[in-house]
C-alpha cells in the first residue's frame, strides 16, 4: 500500500551509477583484491520509480530502443499501422479491445502521434478502441475457433526472434539448451555439477522441426538429440517425482519399463557445516558417486587439511581428497530402509539404490565394526 | 464521528473484517483503528519470515491466535535452493512462548521444523488445536509424537508433503486415549504407520472429517476405518491394491459395502497405490465429489480413469496425471461443467510420454468447463491458437500455470514464440492474480503482461525473454505484483536497478542463472537498505576474490523490518 520509496534514488543530476565508492560498505563480503570498475547500470538521469513521471523521463538513449521498438511491436498506435499486426491485436479480443492505460514505456514521441497528452498524463484510459474501431468489424469476422491460423510476424526481426532468444549460459550451473544460432558462441559448457547432467531424454516427436534450437549440448548436430536435464524442471515438488518414481516401481516389474524419477537423499560429512543433497539415479556405479561426493565436499576437508599441518596448502587438490578418502580418513556409509549404517560398496549399486535412505561421510575410526554387518547382511539377503 | 463510538463497538465491527488485507487496509485508517485492531487481531500471516521478527508481531498483535509463517523461496520446491539456507520456526516458537502468546494454531510453508521446536510447541500452549506443514523438513516422528503426547485438545494435524525422517516409535499411539477431539489428519507423506493405533484413533474420534492415509494402509484396514467413520467428508485412501485372488474379494465386498455408506464424502484423494480393477469399489461416492486427487495414482491407465470420470459429474476441483490423454480431458471437459480448478501433472516428467496431453486437451477443457479459473497444466506442446482461444472460452483465469516440458519450445505449427497465446490468456482474465510461463518466450509477453496484467501478484519466469526490456515492461506495468521469481533469462543489472523503489513494494524477487552481476545487486542493496539482497553461493562459483562484473547465480531479495538475518548460512552473503 505504501509508495515506492522515492527518498533512496533521488540523485541528483548523476548519470552514471560509480562503483568505486560502494566497496568500503560491503562489510559481508570479501574485498575484491584487484581494481573496481566502473559500470553504468542505468543509463538514465535517475532511476525513479516510473509512474506518470517515467513518461517524460525517457532518456535519449531510449529513445532510439523505443523507436526501434515502436516498428517492431506497432500496438496500433495512430500512425504506426500495419494491417496484420493490427489484426493481431484486435483478435485478441473479438470486439473492441480494452482500453488500456498509456503503457510509460511505449514510445512517446515523434513519428507517432499520441492521442491526446491529457490520457497519458492523468492516468485516463487510452483509446485503444480508438484506434481499433474501425478495424475491427473488418477484421473480426477473421477470428474463429478453431480455424485461427495465426498470422505470423512480417518484421524482420520476428524469424529472428525464435533463435536470438537467450537461453541460459551462465557461469555453469544449468544446462545451456540450445547455442544462438547466429553464430555466436555455443552454449557454453563448464564443468557440471553432476546434479545437472542426468539422463538424456529423448527428444519429442517434433524436433525435427526445431532447427535453429536443436543442437545438443555437446555442440555437434543439428539432427535431433537427447536433451539433458536441467536442474529444477520441469518445475515438479521432489516429493512428488520421488513419490512417482516409487510407485512405477513398483509397477515396472509388470510393465518393464525403465523407472523414471529422481532419488535425492541426503548426505552429510562429519564436521561439515551443512548437508548436501544427490540424485542417486544420476549415477550408474560407486565409483561416479564417489567422485561427484568428492567434489562436492572438497572444500570442507580443506580446514581439516590445515589443522593437521599440511604444511603451507591453502587448496586442496581433488587428488589429496581422494587420498584421503582413500586412505581411511573418512569412509562413506549410508543409512538402508531398516536403518542400519552399512559400508557403502558391498551390494550391487541397483540394490544399493534401492535401500539407500541416506549417506554419511563419516571418520575412519566411527566407522570400524560396519564393515563385518555389512557382510553378514548381504549374506543373509541371498 | 467514529472516536465517539466506544472501542468495542469498533471492535465488533472489526470482527466482520476477516482478510488480512482488509484488516491490514483497517489499521492504517487512523492510530484509534491501528490500536483497536492490533488488539483484536487474531490470525496473522506472514508471507516471508524474515520479512519481520517474531517480537515484533508478539510487540503488535498480543492475541494472536494463529499464525501463517512461510520461509524458503517458491523455488526451493524445485531443488534450487541448497539445503540450510534458512527458515527455522525455532525462535518464532520460542518467543511466542515466551511471551505466552495464547497460540492455538500455526500454518507453516517450507521451514525448518525441529524435533524440539515441536516440543516445545506441544508443551507451550494449552489451547493449542492445529498444526498444518506444508513441505517442511527437518524433524522426526519423535516430533510427532511429542505433538501428540501433549496438546490436548489436538483438531488438526496436517503433514503435506513433508520430509519427515521415520524413526521406530509409534507416534500415533502417543495421542492420549482421552483425545477425541480430532477433526482432521493427514500423514500421507509418511512411509509408516502404526495400523492398530490408528484403527482405535479413529474409533475414538467421532468427530473426524478429513483423514488422509499412507502407503502403508492397506484396503482391509481402509474398510475398517471407514466403517468406524462414515462421516468423512474428506478422504485420502493408502494403499488400494487388492489381488485378485479369491481371498480378497470378501474384503472387496465388505469394501463396497462399507462405502455405500459414505454419503459425505465431498474430497478424494490418496491412491499412492492401486490397482485399477479395486476402482469400481468408489464408483457409488463419485457422484458427489468436489474434489479429486489423482494425481499420485500412476498406476491406473488412461481408460480406467476415464470410466471413473464420467460418474463425477459434480467436480470442480480435479489433479490427474497426463496420462488421462486429450482424450481424457474431453471426457472430463463434457462431464464436468462445474469444474473450477484442473491440475495436469506429468506421469514421466523426463521422458517423450506418448499419452501425454497438448493443446488439443486444455482447449476441450476451456470450451467445456467455462467457470474454469485455476489451471497448472504440463505438456508437450501448446500452440498460440490454443490459447487465445482458452483465453476466449475462459475469461475467469486467477492462477494460470503452463508447463511445456520442453522449456523453449515454440508453437509447433507455426514455429512462433507464444507471445501472442499468452497474451490473449492476459488480456482476458482481468482477475488473473498467478502466472507461470514456459515455452518459446520473447520480450513481447513481457510487454503484455505489463499492458494487461493488472491484478498480476506472482509471477514464474523461465528460459524466456531476450533483454532487460521483458522484465522492465513487467516491473513497470504490474502494479499489484508481489513475487517475480526469474531463472535462466537474459535479465541483467539495467532492469535489476531502474526501478529499485519497487521492490519495497513486492514481497521477494529471485534471479537464478540470470545475467546480473555481483556489482548490480551491491548497488541495489545499498540504495535499499530495507531490503536484503542475497546471494546464494555454491560449489566455490565465487571465489574468495569475486570481481563485482561477476555474474550472480542465485539472488534472492526480499524486503524486510528487521536487517540482514542472522542465521545466514555460509554460503549466503547478504549485501548490504
Amino acid at each position: 500500500m505504501s509508495p515506492p520509496l522515492l527518498s533512496a534514488e533521488e540523485e541528483g543530476g548523476q548519470s552514471n551509477v560509480s562503483l568505486v565508492s560502494s566497496s568500503p560498505t560491503m562489510d559481508c563480503i570479501s574485498q575484491s583484491g584487484s581494481g573496481l570498475k566502473e559500470r553504468n547500470y542505468l543509463g538514465l538521469s535517475d532511476c525513479s520509480s516510473v509512474d506518470s513521471s517515467a513518461v517524460s523521463s525517457l532518456s535519449e538513449e531510449k529513445k532510439n530502443n523505443l523507436n526501434l521498438r515502436a516498428t517492431e511491436l506497432r500496438l496500433g498506435l495512430p500512425g504506426s499501422q500495419s494491417p496484420e499486426r493490427e489484426s493481431e491485436l484486435c483478435l485478441l479480443k473479438s470486439g473492441k479491445l480494452d482500453e488500456k492505460p498509456l503503457f510509460p514505456l511505449l514510445p512517446s514521441k515523434e513519428g507517432i502521434c499520441l492521442p491526446s497528452q491529457k490520457n497519458v498524463v492523468s492516468g485516463n484510459k487510452r483509446g485503444f478502441s480508438d484506434t481499433m474501431d474501425g478495424f475491427s468489424e473488418v477484421k473480426s469476422s477473421m477470428y474463429t475457433e478453431g480455424n485461427w491460423m495465426f498470422q505470423t510476424a512480417s518484421d524482420s526481426e520476428a524469424p529472428q526472434s525464435v533463435g536470438q532468444g537467450k537461453f541460459s549460459g551462465n557461469s555453469g550451473m544449468n544446462v545451456a539448451l540450445s547455442p544462438r544460432p547466429s553464430g555466436a558462441q555455443p552454449a557454453i559448457m563448464k564443468e557440471l555439477p553432476t546434479k545437472v547432467l542426468q539422463q538424456e531424454r529423448p527428444r519429442g516427436t517434433n524436433g525435427t522441426s526445431h532447427n535453429p534450437k536443436t543442437a545438443s549440448n555437446n555442440n555437434n548436430s543439428s539432427a535431433p538429440a537427447p536433451k539433458a536435464q536441467v536442474v529444477g524442471w520441469p518445475p515438479i515438488r521432489s516429493f512428488r517425482k520421488n513419490s512417482l518414481a516409487t510407485t512405477s516401481k513398483n509397477n515396472d516389474e509388470v510393465d518393464g519399463k525403465p523407472g523414471p524419477g529422481a532419488l535425492f537423499v541426503k548426505v552429510s560429512m562429519d564436521g561439515a557445516p551443512y548437508l548436501r543433497k544427490v540424485d542417486l539415479r544420476t549415477y550408474a556405479t560407486y565409483q561416479e558417486l564417489s567422485t561427484a561426493l568428492e567434489k562436492m565436499f572438497s572444500c570442507f576437508t580443506l580446514g581439516q587439511c590445515g589443522s593437521q599441518g599440511a604444511p603451507g596448502r591453502e587448496m586442496l587438490s581433488e587428488s589429496k581428497l581422494r587420498d584421503l578418502l582413500h586412505g581411511s580418513e573418512y569412509v562413506l556409509t549410508y543409512e538402508d530402509k531398516d536403518g542400519d549404517w552399512m559400508l557403502v560398496g558391498d551390494v550391487p549399486w541397483e540394490m544399493f539404490i534401492d535401500s539407500c535412505k541416506r549417506l554419511k561421510i563419516m571418520k575412519g575410526s566411527d566407522a570400524i565394526g560396519l564393515a563385518p554387518r555389512a557382510m553378514e547382511k548381504s549374506r543373509n539377503r541371498n | 464521528m467514529m472516536n465517539y463510538f466506544p472501542d468495542e463497538v469498533l471492535e465488533h465491527v472489526f470482527d466482520f473484517v476477516t482478510s488480512h488485507r482488509d484488516r491490514n487496509a483497517v489499521s492504517l485508517v487512523c492510530k484509534l483503528w491501528y490500536r483497536v485492531e492490533r488488539y483484536s487481531r487474531q490470525r496473522v500471516f506472514i508471507g516471508n519470515c524474515y520479512a519481520i521478527s517474531p517480537e515484533r508481531l508478539i510487540a503488535r498483535f498480543p492475541g494472536v491466535k494463529s499464525l501463517t509463517l512461510k520461509g524458503k523461496p517458491h523455488f526451493a520446491d524445485f531443488n534450487l535452493v541448497p539445503q540450510d539456507w534458512g527458515g527455522y520456526v525455532q525462535p518464532w516458537i520460542e518467543a511466542l512462548a515466551r511471551s505466552r502468546i495464547g497460540l492455538e494454531e500455526l500454518r507453516l510453508k517450507r521451514m525448518v521444523v525441529s524435533d524440539e521446536s515441536l516440543d516445545v510447541l506441544s508443551r507451550s500452549f494449552t489451547n493449542f488445536k492445529s498444526l498444518v506443514l506444508v513441505s517442511c523438513e527437518g524433524f522426526t516422528t519423535d516430533g510427532l509424537a511429542a505433538i501428540a503426547a501433549n496438546c490436548r485438545f489436538l483438531r488438526e494435524l496436517d503433514l503435506q508433503e513433508n520430509e519427515i525422517e521415520e524413526k521406530k516409535n509409534h507416534w500415533l499411539g502417543c495421542f492420549p486415549d482421552s483425545c477425541t477431539s480430532l477433526v482432521s489428519l493427514n500423514f500421507a507423506c509418511l512411509k509408516e504407520i502404526n495400523l492398530a493405533a490408528l484403527e482405535r484413533l479413529v474409533a475414538r474420534n467421532p468427530n473426524l472429517k478429513s483423514l488422509k492415509l499412507n502407503r502403508a494402509v492397506p484396503l482391509e484396514a481402509l474398510q475398517r476405518i471407514l466403517m468406524r467413520a462414515p462421516q468423512l467428508v474428506d478422504l485420502g485412501t493408502g494403499s488400494f491394491v487388492l489381488d485378485r485372488d479369491s481371498d480378497d474379494s470378501e474384503t472387496y465386498r465388505k469394501l463396497r459395502t462399507t462405502i455405500l455408506k459414505c454419503r459425505s464424502i465431498r474430497n478424494l484423494s490418496g491412491f499412492l497405490e492401486v490397482a485399477p480393477h479395486c476402482l469400481p469399489a468408489i464408483y457409488p461416492i463419485c457422484v458427489n465429489l468436489t474434489y479429486l486427487n489423482l494425481s499420485y495414482a500412476a498406476g491406473i491407465h488412461g481408460s480406467e480413469l476415464i470410466k471413473l470420470i464420467r460418474l463425477c459429474g459434480k467436480l470442480q476441483r480435479l489433479w490427474i496425471l497426463d496420462c488421462i490423454g486429450d482424450k481424457g480431458l474431453e471426457i472430463v471437459a463434457s462431464t464436468c461443467k462445474d469444474l473450477q480448478e484442473l491440475r495436469v501433472f506429468p506421469s514421466d516428467p523426463f521422458g517423450a510420454g506418448h499419452d501425454a496431453v497438448t493443446e488439443t486437451g486444455l482447449v476441450a477443457i476451456s470450451s467445456g468447463c467455462p467457470k474454469l479459473n485455476s489451471l497448472l497444466y504440463f505438456c508437450q506442446q501448446m500452440t498460440n491458437a490454443a490459447l487465445i482461444a482458452v483465453a476466449k472460452n475462459c475469461p475467469n483465469f486467477i492462477r494460470f500455470r503452463l508447463c511445456i516440458l520442453d522449456p523453449t519450445k515454440p508453437d509447433p505449427v507455426t514455429m512462433q514464440p507464444l507471445d501472442e497465446g499468452f497474451g490473449a490468456i492476459v488480456q482476458s482474465s482481468k482477475r488473473l492474480r498467478r502466472l507461470s510461463l514456459s515455452g518459446l518466450l520473447t520480450d513481447r509477453v513481457f510487454l503484455y503482461i505489463g499492458m494487461y496484467a493488472e491484478q498480476l501478484e506472482m509471477l514464474s519466469i523461465a528460459f524466456a525473454g531476450e533483454s532487460d526490456k521483458g522484465m522492465l515492461y513487467v516491473l513497470n506495468g504490474c502494479k499489484k505484483l508481489r513475487k517475480l521469481e526469474i531463472r535462466d533469462s537474459p535479465f541483467g543489472d539495467m532492469a535489476l536497478l531502474r526501478d529499485v523503489g519497487k521492490y519495497e513494494t513486492m514481497r521477494s524477487l529471485w534471479m537464478s542463472s540470470c545475467d546480473v552481476t555481483l556489482g548490480g545487486c551491491k548497488t541495489l542493496a545499498k540504495k535499499m537498505p530495507r531490503l536484503n539482497v542475497e546471494i546464494i553461493n555454491e560449489n566455490d562459483q565465487m571465489e574468495f576474490a569475486p570481481e563485482d562484473s561477476q555474474k550472480v547465480e542465485k539472488m534472492y531479495l526480499y524486503r524486510t523490518l528487521v536487517g540482514p538475518r542472522k542465521d545466514a548460512p555460509e554460503f549466503v552473503w547478504t549485501l548490504v
